[in-house]
């Protein structure tokens, strides 16, 4: 076979061999480097286990993970290639293909790198007078806080104060959407009762301290933290909105991907025997010191091992809550591109008018998800063929609001919430 | 691919007849914004704005009405940006980062630079080039400077940590300051590594023998 680096200029690209066979045992030859943007959150596991834990050398490889502070880095700089894959959240691809954004760089993602860590907090006396309004007394789930923040918001705007603040940390992303799904469940609408706004995850903390937020939706850590600074409280999970709801995914280039396929499959390889490492707790010591690395997240070791046990306090007080499955990096197909899932993130940016509806757009959505290249890597019977199913039905992994997704029926599906901001069909016929 | 950048054959619009184009510089180093505002205005651009952490960002914005944005790539409030331009489009003022595959070789050099910039669509692509190259040039100044101070700062420690090490040689092998630093040269040559750090060797070894 012929072992060759990653050529860092595109041109020579075209000449790497793209169908050599794969050894059984350790690969020979010169690891082959792949450049991996990520943003610190705790969901870049599975890419630093696959560096640090041996997955990657094992495929051959070594991996450059360098670290970034935006999403849109991440994407222009996969675009301009500066990476060659990267850690990015699962709408982002969507948006590349169907040319939202700034730099509608189109990249598609054959790996999920898991599920969980998402949470809504909102700040500690807004929770205050929502407790206050609607007598809550800290155990109640996350649909009777949404209503109660809906209260707040009313007896806010009789009283001709300015609307709420809130915050998540990228237009299309899975905290925008569980945000406003979460809102709207509990009757809020979020584009005309609250102020949605961008906080970077690692301002989210400060912001809420300085009341210029007054809550947030954003990846783990970062909940945790407000809660321990005693500034936030956790009104509502991933886990309460929908449990199986893709997060963070990789994302890769599609030049690169034609030019280095073999590459990509051994990555692939890399990451599924890191994504199961991941999920062993008798790994998790060791991973959340990693987590703890400057180079990394660069956050306490004690907080990771905390999120991963799924066990942490919501509230300043101490109130602890347990959340099965909060992190999950690979079982029950967490990293499995089901092109269902893509199809109901194309759902979302209809819903809140990202872009308008129609059959060719989720045509377009739906190939941001390679199931096939997954497959091709992990053989035949890693997952159906067509990666469709009804999302949400199962009694474990239902949805907030609206019962099961039925991919082939998206307009039917958004009938069902009356709170939406879609963009009227008619108006935009042709 | 489509590109969000401006065609040749984009009809003309306010922003290519008008003479000065509005430019904002969102920078919280307030030095390498002064180097920018400077470079920009030799240039001609007079209509330039500092916007820094401070301020309220999409307020700013909004009041000023940018005909281009030019952020580095090291702040986290690129994403602020990209929210902006997903509501402003609502509003039909679509924004829109210079992204053009002919100048392939330009946005390479923005991204190495750490610069990024976005611009109003339908302005004319030679006006937008001069202020991106600009912006370019000053960025990879304020780099070449950094660095200069850095090693400026790196040296003066240095040979602050060399006169410690000297002393504690001085008074525990009881010799002179020279044939302190020629051991420390001797130790540095043998070694392989810099004098400084043979230093900070000793000043760190002493620090543990202390009580």
């Amino acid at each position: 076979m012929t072992d060759m680096l990653v050529p860092d200029d595109p041109a020579s690209a075209t000449v790497a061999a793209t169908t050599a066979p794969r050894p059984a045992m350790r690969r020979a030859g010169p690891a082959r480097t792949v450049r991996v943007g990520f943003v610190p959150l705790v969901d870049v596991a599975v890419l630093v286990a696959a560096a640090e834990q041996g997955f990657a050398e094992r495929e051959g490889l070594r991996l450059d993970l360098v670290r970034d502070v935006s999403w849109s880095n991440i994407r222009d700089r996969l675009a301009f290639r500066q990476f060659d894959v990267a850690h990015a959240l699962a709408p982002m691809p969507v948006a590349s293909q169907l040319k939202l954004g700034s730099n509608p760089f189109p990249s598609f993602t054959p790996f999920m790198l898991g599920r969980g860590g998402n949470a809504i907090t909102l700040s500690v006396p807004l929770y205050r007078e929502m407790a206050d309004l609607a007598g809550l007394d800290g155990s109640e789930d996350s649909l009777a806080n949404a209503r109660a923040l809906r209260a707040v918001i009313d007896r806010r705007a009789a009283a001709g104060k300015p609307p709420l603040v809130l915050a998540m940390t990228y237009p299309f992303s899975s905290h925008n959407y569980e945000f406003r799904f979460w809102m709207a469940a509990g009757g809020i609408d979020p584009d005309r009762d609250v102020t949605m706004t961008i906080v970077p995850p690692p301002f989210t903390a400060d912001a809420i301290a300085a009341g210029a937020i007054d809550g947030f939706c954003v990846n783990a850590p970062w909940n945790l933290i407000a809660v321990e600074r005693g500034v936030g409280r956790v009104v509502a999970t991933k886990r309460d909105i929908w449990p199986s709801s893709p997060e963070k995914v990789l994302a890769v280039r599609p030049d690169w991907a034609e030019a280095n396929e073999e590459t990509l499959h051994r990555l692939i390889v890399a990451l599924d025997s890191a994504a199961r490492w991941c999920d062993e707790p008798d790994n998790h010591g060791t991973l959340s010191d990693l987590l703890a690395l400057p180079a990394y997240v660069g956050a306490p070791a004690v907080l990771f091992r905390t999120l991963l046990a799924g066990r942490f306090p919501i509230d300043p007080n101490g109130r602890i809550r347990e959340i099965p499955d909060y992190l999950a990096f690979h079982r029950g197909m967490a990293n499995f591109p089901w092109r269902s899932q893509a199809h109901w993130i194309f759902a979302q940016m209809v819903r809140w008018g990202q872009v308008p509806w129609s059959a060719d757009g989720a045509t377009v959505a739906a190939a941001a998800f390679r199931p096939d290249i997954y497959r091709a890597a992990l053989g035949e019977r890693a997952g159906p063929v067509d990666a469709l199913r009804i999302e949400g039905d199962a009694a474990a992994d239902g949805f907030l609001e609206g019962g099961p997704f039925d991919p082939a029926d998206i307009s039917a599906y958004l009938a069902r919430f009356p709170i939406r901001s879609d963009v009227p069909v008619s108006s935009t016929d042709k | 691919m489509v590109l969000a950048a401006p065609e040749a054959a984009t009809p003309p619009t306010a922003a290519m007849t008008q003479p000065f184009l509005r430019i904002a510089v969102i920078e919280e180093n307030a030095v390498r914004a002064a180097i920018l505002v400077d470079g920009l205005r030799e240039g001609g651009m007079t209509a330039v704005e500092v916007i820094s952490s401070t301020d309220s960002l999409m307020r700013r914005l909004m009041v000023m009405n940018p005909d281009v944005i030019i952020i580095g790539l090291e702040n986290p409030r690129r994403d602020v940006l990209e929210q902006m331009f997903q509501v402003s489009k609502l509003a039909s003022r679509p924004v829109a980062m210079f992204v053009d595959q002919a100048e392939q070789d330009m946005i390479e050099a923005a991204v190495n630079a750490g610069v990024s910039a976005y611009v109003v669509d339908g302005l004319r692509k030679d006006r937008v080039k001069a202020i991106v190259e600009m912006a370019i040039s000053r960025f990879n100044a304020f780099d070449r400077l950094q660095r200069e101070l850095d090693a400026t700062k790196a040296e003066l420690a240095g040979r602050k940590v060399i006169e410690r090490a000297k002393g504690i040689l001085m008074r525990t092998r009881q010799i002179g300051e020279e044939q302190a630093y020629a051991l420390l040269r001797q130790a540095s040559m043998s070694e392989n590594r810099k004098v400084s750090d043979v230093a900070q060797a000793v000043v760190t070894a002493a620090s543990l023998l202390e009580k």
